[in-house]
């Protein structure tokens, strides 16, 4: 029984790739999850792979009782995502997860330009709390079910995150496409 | 192959187990309300939002049906209690130490060549009734999607 995607991708999602691509991948995602970090890479190979044929989608899943970071992390990433530089806060906050707290917050921020006081009320108000919760409840409806969890054309990748794995699955949706489309 | 677990329509056996080293609690106590029984393998698991950690995120919106949520495993009180402090968990976890896994066995959740508990979930409505049931494969988290589905089909 393969879960499916119950939140289509709209116009509110953070979307990287051709709208038209054959193959949509999206992915909830924490900031802080170490596994969700060494996706990171993986996805970014993925997508140099595919190029044009494929289109990525970044949901919100922190689990906020055992990542402390992982919320205030989100909220940088939306407020980023005000200024138009949401995919360059995200890149910066996975690739310095290892030290990921509010200083680098607030180191990423001031080098994309956001103004320290909206990141600062953004961060401690939970501005974007709604946006972020709703990813979240989107994700366990749809069966996420830990971190980092994948969704292949709206059916969930129950494989591993490894870059085989993903390739496999996307190569699988991508023959069918192509099949339709003929 | 997958257990036979109690399915809907069957009273949910009553028990008593420990929740703290030293307070125990009583199934039927919590009639009135819907409860959700999460039996699952064993405390520690290593991956990042396992199945504990994700109901644990997840409880406002049972919360929202009003139910209670239980963990339960062969795990020993104070393990439980480490792993709750640990996980920073909102809900109980129960051990069923003692004798071990007679209460998952009663439904019908116990692996006797592992000595462990299934990844078995239950939902009971306010009079301990069983109305879903569910029992994933021993390594997959099943996630909550169907323990919100059948709150909301709940009568109201």
């Amino acid at each position: 029984m393969a879960s499916t995607l119950k939140v289509p991708v709209s116009s509110s999602d953070h979307i990287q790739g051709d709208e038209h691509a054959p193959v949509t991948l999206v992915e909830y995602g924490d900031y802080e999850c170490p596994h969700c970090g060494v996706a990171y890479y993986i996805v970014k190979t993925v997508q140099n792979h595919y190029g044009n044929q494929l289109r990525f989608v970044f949901r919100n899943f922190p689990l906020t009782e055992i990542h402390p970071y992982a919320e205030p992390a989100a909220e940088a990433a939306e407020l980023a995502a005000v200024y138009d530089q949401f995919w360059e806060m995200h890149d910066g906050i996975y690739e310095n997860q290892d030290r990921l707290g509010i200083p680098l917050l607030f180191e990423l921020g001031g080098e994309l330009g956001l103004p320290p006081n909206r990141l600062r009320d953004a961060i401690a108000n939970h501005e974007f709390s709604d946006k972020i919760q709703g990813d979240f409840l989107g994700g366990v409806r749809s069966g996420v079910n830990g971190t980092p969890t994948f969704f292949v054309n709206n059916i969930r990748h129950d494989g591993s995150y490894e870059f085989e794995d993903l390739v496999a699955d996307i190569d699988a949706h991508l023959s069918q496409a192509k099949a339709v489309s003929k | 192959m997958a257990a036979k677990i109690l399915s809907p329509g069957t009273t949910a056996p009553d028990f008593t187990l420990n929740v703290t080293p030293d307070q125990k609690l009583r199934l039927s106590e919590l009639r009135g309300k819907p409860v959700i029984l999460a039996f699952y393998p064993a405390d520690w698991s290593p991956v990042c939002g396992d199945q504990m950690s994700l109901y644990n995120q997840v409880l406002p919106e049972f919360k929202k049906y009003g139910a209670e949520l239980l963990g339960i495993s062969v795990d020993g009180a104070w393990c439980h209690a480490a792993f709750v402090k640990d996980r920073h968990l909102h809900f109980p976890l129960l051990s069923d130490f003692e004798p071990k896994g007679a209460v998952a066995k009663q439904y019908g959740a116990y692996r006797d060549k592992d000595g462990f508990c299934e990844r078995a979930l239950f939902v009971l409505d306010k009079d301990g009734t069983i109305t879903w049931s569910y029992c994933s494969p021993v390594a997959v988290n099943p996630g909550a999607d169907g323990i919100l589905r059948a709150l909301e089909d709940l009568p109201k």
